[in-house]
């Protein structure tokens, strides 16, 4: 079983799943912002900003997400110059395709992320919406402090399934060169093709680990969260 | 509750502010995407020579429609195991057998957690090593695994949701009658689920072709590794993938069409036929929910 | 109830046919008709001047000699496939092709996974800027640049271990994509073989573009790449090669694929006079 200390060693395999692990709480933040936005947009009184939203929903749900990543680095970085990190730095390359994948990664989840939030808002009984405007709050007030914070909790499970594929996803990170545990495993693989079990056995038993608690988490909040109706 | 009953009808000051809002975030699109062309005409990537190819046959015929050929296929295939997979691991973690109900739990959890792409890696090398497949044919195999193995583990808990989601008089009724539980499972709960899970079946479909461009790094000819050599035959990679991007967006969303005019069919039809599947709308926004999956 | 669930399947399965009746077999392009054994030679598609897929059509050096060695080994209907870098071992080993012509240097860490025929042309690592570039003159001026070379292949990381150790690597899976870093500036050079970057550098659309610094620092001996132990067609493979050099038709498969691009090779290898014995 030397592959096993291989992999702690010589391949570093710890942080490559540390980066994983980065890139899925780094984007799942950012995703749950612009995705709120969004969800925001799509509900709003304003027709412009409802086309909008639903357009980059429609738009981003269905390009493959390795797409979306490679567009991020040849697109973004490439042609439109766009750097997110000190291009002075030593370690500029490195940190500018981590936070590009870290963008790509919250764009592409936004989406969904405003699908879950739409349909939590579809869990609020239409009473709360009128009840807050009989009181005058304004259509932004109205979702700040009745509609989203009830539309939330109502959208843990869905939310909950999109962390899952998060994490999942960020294993296409690796295709502009971030070394994450996708990439790792892609290595081993080639350098050891007479264990292949066993590393896929590691890699697999890591991404179980990572995800399993986060469902149960998830299962359990969805329930002890919901609004009692 | 529909987004129109957050606000109430505008007055005249409210629509002069909605107006207001909608021309800035008009003039905000409008500025990014001249930014974005302006960047892109400085770099030299609007030009005619790397456009162009995609009006000649050849570009079509050699790169894009082959490429489509193998994400179609890919797709297909694993659309259809997925099914079988997903039946057969859905029935089996809703047996009252613990031996083929445990079993069947941990194949769904394990695939379910597993991300795709090293699913694919990995029964790539597994082909490779053991020679179970014509050779031209690993990548395919590989794409087509992952696929169905993730997918179905996906439809399995559709159809454990969908089962669930019957009122329990179903089964009752069943056993009423003197069918035991392979039977009424087979003749009475099944078919109601797998009609219920329709829509959130074709909406898979979406996930799954999406997916087959994670086959772009096995080698898999797909429409993406075809864009890649567009790009190296016209030195036109940008242009490549945007027209690429394109089709992959245009098909999806028709396949949400799709999906989305299956379901409502679903709904009028249970409705007259008096059926039990729309008896629970809450449920059946559960169903949705699960089928609604995110994976890329 | 059981209606609904033909119809529900029904409903699927259509789908699924509809999908697959449009597809065709697809992925790798037949150069040649005629009659003869088939082979499938792994060559690369994105190289300019060594292997390019061009439409129906495969250009480039390798090409034509895997072209000319297929034909002495009796082939008449050739099947040309891709073969990245970080994959050749992988097809070879599992039969997917027979031989590869993609730019394969030989060296002894390869040599444990397959066998080589060859060599049939001996290159050399160097750098491609910008043609206005004038601060990078070898490896050891990359000191804190961006250095640009593709996933599988080591060329970047000998530069950073022998030449600069703090040069930044960016790693894409294809050439292509860091010759369009390279083109906006985003990468400062790009590394590997001479006869690669020249091609990139005389392509119609980067005409003017590029340079080749011109100063090679490792030698790359360009293998035809086998199944492990396979000597009965390195054999065959060294025969053919020697014939394709002393009938001229290297020569002419050089002038006309890298000729054009102002590429100097080594004279002293260069078309080879030996080759590796087979083992």
């Amino acid at each position: 079983m030397d592959v096993i200390s291989e992999f702690f060693s010589e391949y570093d395999g710890l942080q490559a799943f540390r980066t994983t692990i980065y890139l899925t709480l780094l984007s799942a933040l950012l995703a749950l912002v612009i995705g709120t936005v969004v969800a925001v947009m799509r509900v709003s009184p304003i027709r412009v900003l409802q086309l909008i939203g639903t357009a980059y929903v429609n738009i981003i749900r269905n390009t493959p997400l390795t797409l979306v990543i490679v567009f991020c680095n040849l697109g973004l970085f490439v042609q439109l110059g766009l750097a997110l990190a000190n291009k002075d730095s030593h370690t500029f390359i490195n940190d500018n395709n981590f936070r590009l994948a870290v963008l790509g990664l919250s764009v592409y989840h936004a989406s969904f992320v405003a699908e879950a939030i739409r349909s939590g808002v579809n869990t609020v009984p239409l009473g709360q919406a009128e009840a807050a405007r009989a009181i005058g709050l304004p259509f932004l007030k109205t979702l700040r402090y009745v509609v989203l914070p009830q539309a939330f909790r109502g959208a843990i499970a869905p939310l909950g399934n999109v962390l899952i594929a998060l994490t999942k996803n960020s294993t296409v990170a690796s295709v502009i060169g971030v070394t994450e545990a996708s990439a790792v495993m892609k290595v081993m693989m080639e350098n050891r093709p007479d264990v292949i079990f066993v590393v896929f056995g590691i890699f697999a038993l890591g991404f179980v680990i990572l995800t399993l608690p986060v469902g149960v988490l998830f299962t359990s909040l969805s329930k002890r969260l919901a609004v009692k109706r | 509750m529909s987004g129109t009953v957050l606000f109430d009808a505008p007055g005249p000051r409210a629509k002069r502010l909605y107006f207001g809002v909608g021309v800035v975030a008009v003039v905000a699109i409008l500025l990014v995407l001249w930014f974005v062309l302006d960047r892109l005409n400085e770099k030299g990537q609007l030009t005619a020579a790397k456009w162009k190819p995609f009006l000649t046959g050849e570009i079509w015929t050699q790169y894009i429609l082959p490429g489509l050929a193998g994400t179609l296929i890919a797709a297909a295939i694993s659309v259809v195991l997925a099914m079988v997979v997903g039946v057969l691991l859905g029935v089996g973690r809703l047996s009252s057998q613990a031996w083929v109900r445990w079993p069947c739990g941990v194949l769904v959890e394990f695939f379910r957690a597993v991300p795709v792409l090293l699913m694919m890696l990995f029964t790539y090398a597994l082909y490779a090593k053991y020679e179970l497949f014509p050779p031209e044919r690993y990548a395919l195999a590989a794409v087509v695994t992952g696929l169905t193995l993730y997918n179905g583990s996906v439809v399995a808990e559709l159809v454990r949701s969908g089962v669930h989601s019957l009122p329990k008089g179903q089964s009752e009724a069943a056993m009423a009658i003197g069918l035991t539980s392979g039977k009424s499972m087979r003749l009475v709960l099944l078919p109601q689920a797998i009609t219920a899970m329709l829509p959130a079946i074709v909406g898979q479909l979406v996930v799954i072709l999406k997916d087959t461009a994670l086959g772009y790094i096995i080698t898999y000819e797909e429409l993406l590794r075809k864009a890649e050599q567009i790009g190296n035959y016209k030195s036109n990679l940008v242009p490549a993938f945007i027209v690429i991007g394109a089709i992959f967006i245009i098909i999806n969303y028709l396949l949400t069409v799709v999906a989305q005019r299956v379901e409502s069919l679903m709904r009028r039809r249970g409705r007259s036929a008096g059926g039990p599947l729309t008896a629970d709308p809450v449920d059946q926004s559960t169903v949705a929910v699960v089928g609604q999956d995110t994976n890329n | 109830m059981r209606q609904r669930l033909i119809a529900a399947l029904g409903i699927v399965g259509l789908a699924a046919t509809g999908l697959t009746a449009c597809g065709d077999d697809s992925g790798s392009g037949s150069a040649s008709g005629g009659s003869g054994e088939k082979v499938t030679i792994g060559i690369k598609y994105d190289q300019p001047g060594i292997g390019l897929k061009e439409g129906a059509n495969y250009t480039g050096m390798d090409v034509d000699v895997a072209k000319y060695v297929a034909k002495e080994l009796g082939y008449g209907d050739i099947t040309f496939k891709e073969a990245p870098s970080a994959q050749r071992e992988t097809l070879l080993a599992n039969g997917q092709v027979k031989m590869i012509f993609a730019s394969y240097s030989i060296t002894d860490a390869r040599k444990e996974k397959v066998s080589f025929a060859g060599p049939y042309l001996t290159a050399g690592q160097d750098l491609l800027v910008k043609a206005d570039n004038t601060d990078i003159t070898g490896p050891d001026s990359l000191n804190g640049k961006k250095l640009c070379s593709v996933t599988g292949s080591t060329s970047a990381q000998k530069v950073k271990d022998k030449f600069a150790d703090t040069v930044q690597l960016q790693n894409y899976d294809t050439y292509s994509k860091c010759v369009e870093a390279l083109g906006t500036g985003s990468i400062d050079a790009l590394t590997t073989d001479n006869t690669i970057l020249a091609g990139y550098a005389s392509q119609e659309a980067n005409k003017g573009k590029f340079k080749v610094v011109g100063k090679t620092f490792s030698t790359e001996r360009y293998g035809v790449g086998l199944k492990k132990g396979d000597t009965e067609t390195c054999t065959k493979v060294n025969d053919a090669l020697k014939k394709m050099v002393d009938s001229g038709e290297w020569q002419k498969a050089f002038d006309k694929n890298l000729g054009a691009s102002g590429l100097k090779l080594d004279p002293a290898t260069n078309p080879p006079k030996t080759f590796d014995a087979c083992a």
